[in-house]
């Protein structure tokens, strides 16, 4: 009898645990950050969690979230994807069913979002990717949305601005074929490229795979086919060794990138080499003015040191998320219902004037908003060179 | 004709590093049957040594503690790293080896996988995720011979690794050492009544072939100098790959069949779409190995040891 009623005690301790919604109540808000903290792009993961510590401190300091005259406390819950795909996929599905959040933003590279999303599609949860900008992420995905431009826009962008700035005519690329974000932004820039000089003008489209560290043979093949310029639509730390590599091999021709390459840790791992290329991204924060100084100011002067896209892009989509909460009007603790209320008034937010520049939402949950050009200078800071609108 | 030159300079780079840890995989065998599986990781710890004795040297040189010209803080590097890699190699060794010596071959290559990933997420755990860049000890000459570009890295490389290999050799072949590994590879039961302590040897064993992973680790982060804690592990596979190809145990085998890879493998996406490589290349190796199942130096019913 002793024994029944110790294990009787022991279930219940063990529900209490696992359990935390039956001992916490229904007035905390749980939002969900599936960021990539360690794995390949760790930089990346800690923007995210940092920006998203201080949107928390502003709603703590503002009492908490009010929704439909109620106030409600708002609780991170914040899950590393290790930068792979099954572990975001793995993430998001414990936050939705274990966790209960009613919200998810993240991941933030494409290779983790567009398998994220379709978990969250599925559990009919509300999901925000500050990040990918593969199409694929909120395609058909009535649940997902981002707060980003999309490849297919990037693409035409580099190769309009490439065409214009230099006038060259011969292109080649060189990306990881086993990741969705550079591949499918490489076949976009190829597409745009043929469309502006014809077919035949990308002169080398060259692939290797994620872990690579020798890109010596394909950049040997990309010299002798005359290219003019490379684009690479890879992430920091292959960045830096392929323009180290090009320049050994004795490439002087311009390398071009884009948003992937726009984190604090490009010029720390690359060094003098990259000084003087060109990539598009989302934000510059050189000669940043308005609500996007505030922002970068106050990072700083927190966490000593500018914060890079993916952190400025987690901001907005923590606001909307914020707005859209709001929006809806009232929680009623059916998680259910709640998250169809959310990803509704989500939906039906048309304009948002973030800190990443004005943004107007499509049918599919994609914001439509303008490109920045930027040209690492030669104190590898991230300039401001040109803005580019759809 | 440069595009072939060129390409042959990139796949000697390259091949070094296989060969450099092949190296490591091969002698084990010889000696002790069995497979290092951590060795892969061995080479990454190497690295990390490498970046952080370099670290403190050039931050000692800038505080004006000590004057020391580059290059010879590169030499030292290289040395000091060898030295305390080759101890973690004998750490290795001790603790995860030793007590399975007499243990069924399956669970020592366990082993290996396990402190492989101890290794890995150790690193983690010291240093975080953030990916490190190794310091640029020697400035980057470009010289272009005739449409071929090399640089001064490019030759360093390749001949330290050619030195440490032939420095392996003659130790193994000159030594009483080198007498004692090779007399063990022999025989492991025999030997130790003649005086020959087994556990010395392994211990000897493990620590050269962490040297020579040390000095790749470094030489890598001269020529890729960014840094991972998970750099060894494909690393590991394909140097292993060298290793059976080459024969195992054998020390001239694996060394050609480190160059043969990296050789193969720049090769194929000079000739075939990129996308294809370790897909052609892996499929080479597999078929050379249906027809020569023991490696080029290889033989049928022994492992052992030899040069």
């Amino acid at each position: 009898m002793k024994k029944q009623f110790a294990a009787f005690l022991l279930a219940i301790l063990f529900a209490l645990i696992f359990a935390p919604h039956a001992w916490c109540g229904k007035n905390t808000i749980k939002i969900g950050i599936n960021a990539p903290i360690t794995g390949d792009i760790p930089k990346v993961g800690e923007g995210t969690k940092f920006t998203a510590r201080m949107w928390l401190a502003d709603i703590k300091a503002a009492g908490g979230l009010k929704v439909g005259g109620k106030t409600y406390q708002v609780e991170l819950v914040i899950e590393d994807n290790e930068s792979r795909a099954e572990s975001a996929v793995k993430v998001n599905t414990k936050m939705i069913t274990e966790d209960e959040v009613l919200v998810i933003v993240g991941p933030q590279a494409s290779k983790q979002a567009v398998p994220a999303g379709e978990v969250a599609n599925n559990y009919k949860t509300p999901l925000i990717s500050p990040w990918s900008t593969n199409p694929d992420t909120t395609k058909d995905r009535p649940y997902v949305f981002r707060g980003c431009f999309l490849d297919p826009f990037q693409g035409p962008v580099l190769a309009n601005f490439i065409t214009k700035e230099f006038g060259l005519k011969k292109a080649a690329v060189l990306y990881d074929v086993a990741s969705d974000y550079p591949k499918g932004l490489a076949e976009f820039i190829k597409k745009a490229w043929e469309e502006l000089h014809g077919s035949g003008s990308v002169v080398a489209f060259e692939s290797f795979t994620t872990k690579d560290a020798d890109f010596s043979s394909q950049l040997t093949k990309i010299i002798r086919s005359g290219a003019e310029v490379i684009f690479t639509p890879q992430y920091y730390n292959e960045v830096a060794l392929i323009v180290q590599q090009a320049h050994e091999l004795g490439w002087n021709k311009p390398i071009v990138g884009s948003d992937s390459w726009g984190s604090a840790e490009t010029v720390e791992l690359c060094g003098k080499d990259c000084y003087g290329l060109f990539f598009s991204t989302h934000y510059a924060a050189a000669g940043a003015t308005g609500a996007t100084k505030v922002f970068i100011d106050r990072y700083k002067k927190q966490y000593g040191y500018v914060p890079d896209d993916a952190a400025a892009l987690t901001w907005d989509s923590l606001l909307i998320v914020q707005e859209a909460i709001c929006a809806c009007g009232k929680i009623t603790g059916n998680m259910e219902k709640d998250r169809k209320c959310v990803r509704d008034a989500m939906a039906r937010i048309k304009e948002f004037d973030g800190i990443t520049g004005k943004m107007t939402f499509t049918e599919d949950g994609d914001p439509i908003k303008c490109a920045v050009i930027v040209r690492i200078s030669d104190k590898g800071e991230f300039e401001f060179y040109k803005s580019v609108c759809p | 004709m440069a595009f072939f030159f060129q390409n042959l300079v990139n796949a000697l780079q390259w091949g070094s590093f296989y060969a450099l840890i092949a190296l490591g995989y091969s002698m084990v065998y010889g000696v002790l049957m069995l497979f290092n599986f951590a060795h892969g990781d061995i080479f990454m710890v190497g690295a990390y040594i490498g970046f952080g004795v370099a670290s403190g040297l050039v931050a000692l040189t800038s505080t004006g503690a000590v004057a020391l010209p580059n290059w010879s803080i590169l030499m030292l590097t290289i040395i000091v790293s060898m030295f305390l890699t080759a101890f973690v190699g004998m750490i290795v060794e001790r603790i995860g080896y030793r007590p399975l010596r007499d243990a069924p071959r399956a669970s020592a290559a366990i082993t290996g996988l396990m402190i492989g990933i101890i290794l890995e997420t150790g690193n983690l755990a010291l240093l975080g995720a953030r990916r490190v860049r190794f310091p640029s000890l020697i400035e980057s000459t470009t010289y272009n011979i005739g449409g071929v570009f090399v640089t001064n890295k490019k030759i360093m490389i390749v001949v330290v690794s050619l030195l440490l290999m032939f420095a392996l050799n003659q130790f193994v072949r000159r030594t009483k050492w080198g007498m004692a590994m090779r007399a063990m590879a022999f025989d492991y039961v025999v030997v130790p009544l003649m005086g020959v302590s087994t556990n010395t040897i392994a211990a000897l064993t493990f620590a050269l072939g962490s040297a020579l992973a040390a000095a790749a680790g470094i030489l890598f982060g001269l020529a890729y100098p960014v840094l991972d804690p998970y750099m060894g592990i494909v690393f590991g596979w394909k140097a292993f790959v060298a290793a059976i190809l080459g024969g195992r145990g054998s020390i001239l085998g694996a060394t050609l069949a480190g160059f043969l890879l990296g050789f193969i493998e720049i090769f194929v996406a000079m000739i075939f779409p990129s996308t294809l490589r370790d897909l052609i290349a892996y499929s080479i190796i597999l078929l050379i190995l249906t027809f020569k199942p023991h490696g080029f130096f290889g033989e049928p019913y022994s492992a052992r040891l030899r040069l």
